[in-house]
């Protein structure tokens, strides 16, 4: 008996919780459309955009670059002995750098971003829709959608990709620095080394993704922060799953266009 | 002016309008009672599109408001004003920002006949002072006025109140209430308040509707109201001279 009703409960929650899943992928799907439809039509909030990229560009360099310059030197210390195991290394240099401009630099970048940022938009567009803000600006003839969500999500996509340029180029410092301490190595010639080992097929695609990265951060921020409900509690909820959702969202693309990325351009090796 | 015809609002099924319908005529002030969750805002957002009806017609300045496509509502929008309950000001703009917004995206204007509005809308709340404040620098009451100033900034002919004294101690309710009705006067606009303010409903209203159970369960002037031999309104209006009497002490 007692073992059926845990059953039972079981089960309602696992519907439960699989329902508000597909509710929200329904809801993200719907959001989504609704951006590209309305990302191309006029009033172009360019001031509103700028000012975002700066905002959120400025907010997130400095927690972005200390963990770009620990994730190289940490990267490049843990490669040292493996490869002075086989032999090789010589390749210290190359494997880093491919490492962290394939991978590591953008995923980690987007990562960072996502809990810094995607939280931020959840909580200041939760909060102004649990106070009622946004009802007044649609009431004064304004569209909140295009004025507050179209920016947003327009600004992360357009930021992250800088962001991790200045994330790749400051790993490779520090996995320079980590190179200095176990062999003696010039700047120049570590810098030779990187640009020898890593191709544009290489950084392209790396950097590429991070539109689709930076998309997904503003997408799932401005989602839950926009439709927040339930007072400051919702604002709370709508903070915390934008950071796991778009977490998540930003490893499954991630699977999703490296294998993507290795079948339309199979050089990339 | 305003006409609502037979309107109906749920959620799930919580009935929360069943068939309100009322006309306010131009230059009227009507105010519309209720206890706490009787659909009093929900009415005021429906007859604005901020949530759609299940049912019922809407008709504002003679449009059918429910039919408008969203470029016709926000044309009609701007004649109109609101004042939310928690004054609803922008965050992260100053004051003279929260009373441009309105004005820049909207209207056509220059620079010196938006400084000439804001100075006006100001004076007319007496805050003149406040203009280069942040919201999180201001008092409840500062907040209202403030609220009051960006919803009459773009000179509506209707202006919607959702509970604009909810929150505040009875002398600032009071002021409040007299600036709406001095606002009314001087702006010669149509308003529609939402309260369960007995003394703000005396100071303001021409006419007044009480709301129970999602139905108009009387309409007349505050005098007939608060007169009434019906058990429910004198039940609704005892409750709140004990309230306003407790607030005052």
């Amino acid at each position: 008996m007692n073992n059926t009703s845990t059953t039972g409960k079981l089960f309602d929650t696992t519907e439960k919780r699989l329902t508000e899943f597909f509710n929200m992928l329904g809801g993200l799907t719907n959001f989504s459309i609704r951006f590209f439809k309305e990302v191309f039509l006029p009033p172009y909030e360019v001031e509103q955009i700028r000012k975002h990229m700066i905002e959120l560009g400025m907010k997130t360099l400095p927690i972005v670059g200390v963990t770009g310059f620990i994730i190289g030197l940490v990267m490049a210390m843990q490669l040292s002995p493996v490869l002075k195991r086989f032999g090789a290394e010589a390749f210290l240099p190359g494997s880093v750098g491919i490492s962290i401009v394939r991978e590591l630099g953008p995923v980690i970048c987007a990562l960072i971003f996502a809990g810094r940022v995607s939280s931020g938009i959840g909580a200041e567009l939760g909060s102004m829709r649990v106070t009622e803000q946004i009802d007044a600006m649609e009431v004064s003839g304004v569209n909140p959608f295009r004025y507050l969500v179209v920016t947003r999500i327009f600004a992360t996509t357009f930021i992250l990709p800088i962001l991790t340029v200045y994330v790749i180029f400051i790993s490779l410092i520090g996995a320079y620095i980590a190179v200095v301490l176990v062999q003696n190595m010039t700047w120049a010639y570590y810098l030779d080394r990187v640009i020898f080992s890593v191709e544009f097929g290489d950084a392209i695609p790396g950097v590429a993704k991070t539109f689709v990265f930076g998309y997904i951060v503003g997408l799932v921020g401005a989602y839950k922060g926009y439709t927040a409900e339930n007072g400051t509690e919702g604002v709370g909820k709508a903070s915390t799953s934008a950071v796991v959702v778009s977490s998540l969202l930003i490893l499954i693309f991630d699977m999703v266009l490296v294998k993507l990325t290795l079948w339309i351009w199979p050089t990339v090796k | 002016m305003v006409e609502i015809k037979d309107l109906h609002k749920s959620f799930n099924s919580n009935v929360v309008l069943d068939g309100v319908s009322f006309n306010v005529t131009e230059a009227e002030n009507m105010v519309v009672f209720g206890r706490s969750g009787t659909g009093k805002s929900v009415l005021l957002k429906c007859m604005i599109r901020l949530m759609d009806p299940d049912a019922g017609d809407v008709f504002i300045q003679g449009k059918d408001v429910l039919k408008l496509e969203l470029k016709e509502l926000n044309e009609l929008r701007k004649n109109i004003g609101f004042l939310f309950q928690g004054s609803a000001l922008y965050d992260s703009m100053s004051v003279r920002e929260n009373l441009e917004f309105p004005l820049i995206r909207n209207f056509d204007l220059d620079q010196k006949e938006i400084d000439e509005r804001i100075h006006f809308v100001l004076e007319a709340v007496s805050l003149l002072e406040a203009i280069n404040k942040m919201p999180s620098e201001l008092s409840g009451g500062m907040r209202k006025r403030i609220g009051l100033a960006r919803s009459i900034i773009t000179k509506p002919k209707l202006m919607l109140y959702d509970e604009p004294t909810t929150g505040l101690d009875p002398i600032t309710s009071k002021e409040i209430s007299v600036l709406i009705t001095e606002l009314q006067h001087a702006l010669k606009m149509t308003s529609i308040v939402v309260t369960h303010d007995l003394l703000c409903a005396k100071i303001i209203a021409d006419r007044a509707i009480v709301l129970s159970e999602g139905k108009i369960v009387k309409e007349g002037s505050i005098n007939d109201l608060t007169s009434s031999e019906d058990p429910l309104l004198k039940n609704f209006f005892s409750d709140e001279i004990i309230e306003h009497k407790g607030s005052m002490k």
